[in-house]
């Protein structure tokens, strides 16, 4: 007990005047913050702030330039994460590091492996593993045998997390953990990051949702541009304090104010009966103007519907019809034909020639309009053309010169390079999923104002988002996925709860516009 | 994979009965469909002689031997191209040094096996060190053996390797022959390590995600250098067999015999990915089967010897195309 | 913050060098590279600097220029092309069995070669883009099917003659060039041909269009590139180049079924000397087309040194282990 004591005012790890700098970034400048044991501490700030370098740094995975690190008052330095890892600092990354092909017990020791002369004692391996997973009270949901493919994402996340506790973790990172999880995942989460703390853990939790880091954290770490801005109590701030801290401004709009319902066109876009193995019965209209919100669950069929609709995985039976006409869409280049443009969920796997010049990443789409022999053009489709530098200025993308590599930009910019290659292609209907996901706060706003601006000129727009603040801020109208079906239709500015029920599949059809659609922008 | 629901909650199982590997579904049919061929156009004599069937399964020692060492290498999401290579180099080593003489057997079998273990080394080097594209520092090594083979002995076969030496390409243990056995022996040792040691367990994650074996701390570069012997080695153990058939090595024994490409083709139609970190030696072993069954039935319809390299082409296409053109992902 | 004191702007002659030096790091390596070789070869065979040895060089390396251009094409799309060698075998064999002693048959048997070439592009291209063999496999099992058909076809050994005027385009030049006096047939095709891919890959989308698919297809594919299709034309061109390249060895060195041996790995080193990124999105045709003139050199160098022909093998793969191996440096330093 007197050893509590002591270790509430000591830190169980401590970083120092911690400098790092990448090539022309300083990406970390005199940072130093404490960690207690017992405590949930989130660290949060902008995309770029740091957050992940500091994090790395304490997991050996990066040296610093400068600064020391302690663990428990002795001073540490790593040459290697596993040594970090054998001193009890456990780091899970957003990316999980699981092999998918191999069990729980396979991955939780691998490079640890209970064995004799390099032959692995299997019961050994599996029986400590399941002692783990006893601990951690989810052996009931997990056996030491299964395949890792098997799981789903939070099973998996599940098993990182026993990982690091098979390895006596005394400190554990989280990266964004919550980033694809479901509502009732995320709370199975919390439960678990609670009993961790009661059982001394020192956990560190990176988190892009302040609602989470209220929920969760006892203190807050804030870091704008490798600067560490400050660590406060969380009961001692509010949401509005910590968006102060992270960009340096108040925010006055968060979102652009929704569309004038009277000012919308006709329908463009509609859907009749639409099935296939992930859909089912999908009816829904889109007009033009607009922003069509839709919601759900992980694996609810959000990002099914916007590949059914672009002809990724197309419908297999129903209708759909564009501007009052019947057509087929069972590939993407009919999609764009049919003046369709998708942004999609991972921009680094599916937008972007990450290795190509940004003009060639915005003329892509449009080039694939045209005969594949036709002449190519710096700047666009004539000669005389300036296509590429108009749309960058109109989504303003900001970059000194358009043959710079599109891996060599920020998310935010990248993202903009992925919204002109469909202004190129002249689309009418954009499809978004998830429009902002790992882009900074002030790139977000910027982002939604384009969306805005976009449907101002006459454009259909149908966003997928898991972040219900951003459904709830942009939509005009919500469909709310469940199950593969389309669960309900809310009105703008429907509350989170009332989202909520209907992707959990606790209410169906139509919501009745029971909230107030007003007092916007008085915020 | 089963479901079975306790309060509510969804429990995850996994099947007792573990899945026989799909390739030898595969191999059935192809043995079926070649005893039809042979009962209708030729004199249908496969499944009324059994030194046919003996015969089948010699014929299958090389390739399976290499193909064993391939599977490793692919385990861990690499490749080897310089085996027909590094068994030209085994078979003309052996004949050049053992010149007859039964005494030296020994010393030859260490001399070529450092030999192999060495260009195993210069591949894993290559490749990780180096940081070369397995594919293109394999092929590169494979030219290397080649040139100095080429050069240095270009007149042809030379010195012999004794009768003794020849017992293991033709007599046997009782009606067992002794090539069954070795075969036999490199493929549960190759199981055993992949199954069962610390070393199987992190080529597989070294092929599966090399950032995760690294990590987990493991030494990726030496399990993959190990792959990379092992492979070798086990192309040198097919070169002493091969000569002990031939009774004299020459520089062309390995490519004539295709056994770079053969053995990625039946690693591949084993189930092991061409992505590494999943697979094993028994989805190997069939994929060699089902090329020994192909090449026993040609023989006996006698197909043109052209003929059947445009026939083993197309097979090897087919075969991987039958695994690949279900899977989601562009080929490159 | 730290106070701003104004710099002096003096230095310009550093500016200036800071300049030379960002541009001259810009040259590709392949150019300072084929530099040296050429100066080692005409360092040891003075006749090469002259006009008459600068002919003769293009003639010898018109047909591995061609085919690593090729390569190109497949290379910067993401696949390998391993049938090329065996294409320019077939090419010459076959060739000989149409002309069969008929000089006529000539610009037939040609045509007939490159309707070959289109059709083995096809289906090595569909293999891959719609059976999803990787390349890598496709086009080794596409090198057994075309060497065993070609000897298949004609009974295993060459069979006819290869006409004059076909042997002409291999070997033969054109004389009373002004200033320089003669100039290679082959180097009139090479001219040719690369101009055309020139074209082909840097002006028009199927290039863009290549380097897209190369870079990501997944993310070339949602943007409405029909990825397959391209995929198929790489293999198609890469193909065409292998018959053309075929028509000039055969002109140069005659029949032979081993004529287009090794031919495919040359190719590929070529390419890779050249700056080509294997598993594509990066290529050039202009360098890769000086990465097949700087192989050609060092095979000459090789020759001059007195090793002999199987050695060249050996060198051969040492350079392309080298060559991949840098490039990898290189890339590496990005990230």
């Amino acid at each position: 007990m007197a050893e509590d004591q002591k270790n509430k005012t000591t830190p169980l790890m401590e970083v120092q005047h911690i400098d790092k700098s990448f090539p022309g970034v300083q990406a970390l400048d005199d940072v130093s913050v404490e960690f207690f044991t017992g405590e949930v501490h989130a660290v949060v700030g902008e995309n770029g702030a740091g957050k992940s370098t500091l994090m790395k740094i304490m997991a050996g995975a990066y040296k610093p330039d400068k600064g020391t690190i302690l663990f428990q008052g002795k001073e540490a330095s790593f040459s290697h994460p596993v040594e970090a890892q054998n001193i009890g600092i456990g780091i899970i990354y957003q990316e999980f590091n699981l092999l998918p092909e191999r069990t729980v017990a396979q991955n939780i020791y691998l490079g640890r492996e209970p064995s004799k002369l390099g032959v692995i004692n299997l019961r050994q391996l599996n029986k400590q593993t399941e002692e783990v997973l006893r601990e951690l009270g989810v052996d009931h949901m997990i056996s030491s045998t299964l395949l890792v493919s098997s799981l789903s994402v939070a099973e998996q996340q599940l098993v990182e997390i026993a990982k690091a506790i098979s390895l006596n973790a005394k400190v554990l990172i989280m990266d964004e953990p919550t980033a694809s999880l479901t509502y009732t995942e995320v709370n199975l989460l919390f439960d678990l990051i609670t009993k961790l703390k009661a059982k001394g853990l020192a956990v560190i939790f990176i988190s892009h949702r302040l609602s989470e880091v209220f929920g969760i954290s006892d203190k807050i770490t804030v870091l704008k541009d490798g600067v560490l801005i400050g660590t406060k109590y969380t009961e001692e701030v509010n949401t509005e304090d910590l968006v102060y801290m992270m960009v340096g401004r108040v925010l006055d709009h968060y979102f652009p104010p929704l569309g004038i319902q009277e000012e919308f066109g006709d329908v463009v876009l509609k859907v009749k009966n639409g099935s296939n193995d992930f859909l089912k019965e999908i009816n829904l209209d889109l007009r033009k103007g607009e922003v069509l919100g839709i919601a759900g669950l992980q694996g609810s069929g959000r990002t099914e519907l916007a590949q059914a609709l672009f002809g990724v995985v197309p419908f297999k039976t129903g209708k759909i019809e564009l501007y009052a006409k019947a057509v087929t869409i069972n590939n993407p280049t009919r999609a764009i034909k049919r003046r369709i443009g998708f942004v999609t969920e991972d921009r680094k796997s599916e937008g972007l020639l990450l290795m190509q010049p940004i003009r060639d990443n915005i003329l892509l789409a449009l080039r694939s309009l045209q005969n594949i022999f036709k002449f190519v053009y710096k700047d666009g489709i004539h000669r005389s053309s300036s296509l590429v530098s108009d749309l960058g200025n109109q989504v303003d993308v900001r970059v000194d010169s358009y043959d710079k590599e599109v891996q060599d930009l920020s998310g935010g910019n990248q993202q903009k390079v992925v919204l002109s290659k469909w202004l190129a292609s002249e689309a009418e209907i954009f499809i978004f999923d998830e429009p902002t996901r790992g882009i900074d706060v002030e790139a977000k706003v910027r982002i939604h104002d384009i969306i805005r601006g976009l449907t101002k000129q006459g454009v259909a727009v149908l966003m997928v988002s898991s972040e219900l603040p951003e459904i709830i801020g942009m939509s005009d109208r919500i469909l709310v996925m469940h199950e593969g079906k389309i669960g309900g239709e809310l009105p703008a500015e429907s509350s989170e709860a009332d989202i909520m029920l209907f992707a959990t599949g606790q209410k169906n059809g139509n919501g009745k516009p029971s909230t107030a659609a007003n007092g916007r922008g008085e915020k | 994979m089963t479901t079975k629901i306790i309060n509510g909650i969804e429990i995850k199982r996994e099947n007792i009965f573990k899945k026989i590997p799909q390739v030898y579904y595969f191999l059935v049919i192809v043995t079926i469909l070649g005893i039809t061929l042979d009962q209708v156009f030729a004199n249908g004599n496969i499944l009324s002689n059994p030194v046919i069937l003996r015969n089948i399964l010699v014929r299958s020692v090389a390739l399976g031997i290499v193909a064993v060492g391939q599977t490793f290498v692919m385990i861990g999401a690499s490749i080897d191209l310089s085996v027909a290579y590094t068994i030209s180099l085994t078979a003309v080593m052996t004949s050049l040094i053992i010149q007859g003489d039964p005494a030296r057997t020994p010393m030859v079998i260490v001399i070529v096996l450092l030999t192999g273990a060495f260009v195993g080394l210069i591949n894993g080097l290559v490749i990780t060190k180096l940081n070369v594209n397995a594919f293109i520092a394999t092929l590169g090594t494979g030219l290397v053996i080649k040139g100095i083979l080429n050069g240095t002995f270009s007149s042809g076969s030379m010195g012999s390797v004794p009768k003794s030496f020849q017992a293991l390409g033709y007599e046997g243990f009782g009606p067992v022959p002794y090539s069954i056995i070795l075969l036999v022996a490199v493929l549960l040792i190759g199981w055993f390590i992949l199954s069962s040691t610390k070393y199987g367990a992190h080529l597989y994650a070294v092929g599966g995600n090399i950032l995760i074996g690294r990590l987990s701390g493991l030494r990726t570069s030496r399990v993959l250098i190990g792959a990379h012997i092992i492979s070798s080695l086990t192309a040198v153990l097919a070169g002493l067999f091969i000569v002990s058939r031939l009774g004299a090595g020459t520089p062309w024994v390995g490519p004539d015999g295709i056994y770079d490409l053969e053995s990625v083709a039946t690693t591949v139609i084993g189930g092991t990915a061409l992505s590494g970190g999943r697979g094993g030696v028994f989805g190997t072993l069939a994929g060699v089967l089902i090329f020994g069954v192909i090449d026993t039935v040609f023989n006996q319809l006698g197909v043109d010897t052209y003929l059947k390299m445009v026939l083993r082409g197309a097979i090897i296409i087919l075969a991987v195309a039958s695994y690949s053109v279900r899977s989601k992902r562009e080929a490159a | 913050m730290s106070i701003q004191v104004e710099k002096p702007t003096s230095t310009s002659m550093l500016d200036l060098l800071a300049n030379i030096w960002a541009w001259v790091r810009k040259i590709p390596p392949v150019y300072p590279i084929f530099l040296l070789v050429a100066i080692g070869v005409s360092q040891l065979n003075p006749n090469f600097a002259t006009v008459n040895g600068i002919m003769a060089f293009i003639r010898r390396a018109a047909p591995l220029v061609i085919l690593a251009m090729g390569q190109l094409f497949v290379l910067a799309s993401g696949g390998f092309d391993l049938s090329q060698g065996s294409v320019v075998t077939l090419t010459i064999i076959g060739s000989a069995l149409i002309m069969h002693n008929h000089e006529e048959y000539t610009y037939l048997a040609i045509a007939i070669m490159l309707g070959f070439g289109i059709l083995i592009g096809l289906v090595t291209g569909f293999v891959v883009a719609y059976l999803k063999v990787p390349s890598l496999i496709a086009t080794l099992g596409m090198l057994l099917l075309v060497k065993g058909g070609g000897l298949y076809w004609t009974g295993g050994a060459p069979k006819g003659y290869l006409s004059e005027a076909y042997r002409f385009i291999g070997r033969g030049y054109i004389d009373n060039v002004p200033l320089i006096g003669r100039f290679p047939v082959s180097g009139i095709v090479l001219l040719v041909v690369a101009t055309i891919l020139i074209i082909l890959f840097h002006k028009t989308n199927l290039g863009k269009q290549i380097l897209a698919i190369g870079d990501n297809a997944q993310a070339a594919k949602l943007s409405g590139i029909k990825v397959r299709q391209i995929r198929m034309i790489a293999f198609m061109i890469s193909a065409i180049t292998a018959i053309i390249a075929g028509i000039l060895v055969g002109g140069y060195g005659g029949s032979s079924y081993t004529a287009g041996e090794g031919y495919e790995m040359q190719s590929v080193s070529a390419a890779v000397i050249g700056g080509v990124l294997l598993l594509g999105g990066k290529g050039s045709v202009y360098d890769v087309a000086f990465g097949g003139l700087t192989l050609e050199a060092m095979v000459s160098l090789l020759n001059l040194l007195g090793l002999p022909k199987p050695y060249r093998d050996a060198v051969q793969g040492l350079i392309i282990i080298g060559a991949v191996a840098y490039a990898g440096l290189r890339t590496k330093k990005r990230d």
